[in-house]
């Protein structure tokens, strides 16, 4: 049996996973072709605009670019942004991706 | 030695405010309450009362700031009257959705339209389903010992409190007032403990989105939905009974006043017709109650002194014996009948009590309720029950048809 929140009116703490795993709202997950992502392609940091738009900070600027599906939400604007159109949005299949 | 001085009902809360060691205070004025916030307002600026007194642009935001102010860990006082009651609506929710021991005072009066500045009960009575405690006074000692006991109250429950009282009948008239010892307040009132403090060291959202359903935060700790934050409130304001008698024992105790019952009670031990009401117009009845001694009516006055939480079990007992109820109210639930009146009705319910009530609507607006009024409109009723006639009815007192 897990601790129960003792207080009585409603709060959280700024930390990560406070409001549980927030991934399974999606419904279109992003899948990044490396082959055709410019910091893979060239091989240094580069580009990054998916990083920059992302709303929910969940894309990490790494090489290779990497999506935190624990958290992203398939709102889709990294592949809408990405001038190489290096990322698809493809439907998630089951309920939680 | 007791300080007795002449004072209006307001200045009593005032008084009773500041002996409470407030430290802030955000109030926006209106008639009748504003002679309240005035003199607070000078008892601060005087360097009397340490405080802060926030000027705000309406009473909306005069409730933020004592919410704000409480949540920081703050003793904080309002006070308002009908529109600007009615314009915190939805803070008086916020107030006690966070479970703030903020105390106001609701100097009764009654809403538009049309434009009234005259008392009635409309305000504080359509504020009933907020979560707060509300208390109506007599008279203006009551109106400064509800406030001091009020913080107790407010502070042990975590639930704001409103002291109602009748606007003009009590705020603008002068009455002797006795005004307890600065130290033993100190000695009755603890220091505010905050049930959360919000603070730079330990961040915390207040009052996220709350799903329906329960949540587990990031240390893995379960966290209540909705529904369980309500229940919450509910059983403080269930429990706060308890802590209402107990706060006026202890203030029977250490300042000399009994305030230990939720409901006050005036020749009831052999009373089979029992008048009753909140504020100023039950102190009327009293009056009207001696007139029907005269006349060998056997009839007293059962006062409601909690009207939330309400006292379901002392309403049961005060009418245990009663042959027939008149409960005297200044609301009205449109398409119904005073909602005192259905209240005492629903708490009566399956008690095997089952006497006519008759419910007096009176004195809407401010219009005067005078005590032959009463006295004619009881023995009026009690004929048409002796006579057969309805045995529940809903009365406009001084009303013409």
């Amino acid at each position: 049996m897990k601790n129960r929140d003792k207080n009585i009116s409603a709060m959280s703490t700024p930390a990560i996973a406070e409001g549980g795993k927030t991934g399974d709202w999606r419904d279109m997950r992003p899948v990044v072709d490396q082959k055709k992502c410019i910091p893979s392609v060239k091989g240094k940091a580069a580009c990054y605009l998916c990083w920059l738009y992302c709303p929910e900070g969940v894309v990490k600027a790494a090489i290779p670019v990497k999506i935190d599906l624990d958290y992203c939400k398939g709102c889709g604007i990294c592949a809408e942004e990405c001038p190489a159109q290096a990322i698809t949005m493809i439907k998630e299949v089951d309920d939680n991706g | 030695m007791d300080n007795v001085q002449i004072m209006t009902g307001n200045t009593a809360a005032a008084i009773a405010a500041k002996l409470c060691n407030i430290q802030v205070v955000a109030a926006y004025p209106i008639t009748p309450q504003t002679s309240l916030t005035e003199t607070l307002s000078q008892f601060i600026e005087s360097g009397e009362l340490k405080a802060e007194y926030v000027r705000v642009e309406s009473e909306h935001s005069a409730l933020t700031v004592c919410i704000s102010a409480s949540t920081v860990g703050a003793r904080v006082f309002t006070s308002t009257s009908s529109h600007g009651l009615l314009y915190m609506h939805e803070q008086l929710h916020w107030a006690a959705g966070s479970r703030l021991p903020i105390v106001m005072c609701c100097v009764n009066r009654g809403v538009g339209a049309p434009w009234s500045i005259f008392n009635d009960q409309q305000d504080s009575v359509a504020q009933r389903d907020t979560g707060w405690i509300q208390i109506y006074c007599r008279d203006n000692q009551e109106i400064l010992d509800s406030v001091i006991q009020a913080y107790r109250i407010a502070e042990e429950v975590y639930a704001p409190v409103m002291v109602c009282y009748d606007g003009f009948v009590l705020s603008h008239t002068m009455m002797p007032v006795s005004i307890p010892d600065q130290k033993a307040v100190n000695s009755f009132l603890p220091p505010y403990k905050p049930h959360t403090v919000l603070s730079v060291e330990n961040p915390y959202n207040i009052n996220p989105v709350i799903f329906p359903w329960l949540r587990e935060n990031a240390e893995g700790i379960i966290c209540d939905g909705y529904m369980e934050m309500r229940y919450k409130l509910q059983k403080a304001l269930d429990c706060a009974r308890e802590v209402i008698v107990a706060a006026g024992k202890k203030y029977a105790k250490i300042i000399g006043r009994n305030y230990e019952e939720m409901l006050w009670h005036y020749k009831t031990d052999d009373a089979e017709i029992i008048l009753t009401g909140m504020g100023s117009i039950a102190t009327e009845a009293t009056a009207a109650v001696d007139q029907l001694r005269k006349e060998g009516v056997k009839a007293g006055v059962a006062g409601i002194r909690v009207f939330r939480p309400f006292p379901v079990n002392d309403v049961r007992k005060a009418f245990s014996k009663a042959q027939t109820i008149i409960v005297l109210e200044k609301d009205i639930s449109y398409g119904y009948e005073g909602a005192l009146c259905s209240d005492i009705k629903a708490a009566l319910y399956g008690t095997g009590i089952n006497v006519p009530v008759h419910n007096f609507i009176a004195g809407l607006g401010g219009r005067d309720v005078k005590v032959r009024e009463i006295f004619e409109a009881v023995q009026q009723s009690l004929q048409e029950i002796a006579a057969g006639k309805e045995s529940n009815k809903t009365i406009w007192l001084n009303c013409r048809k």
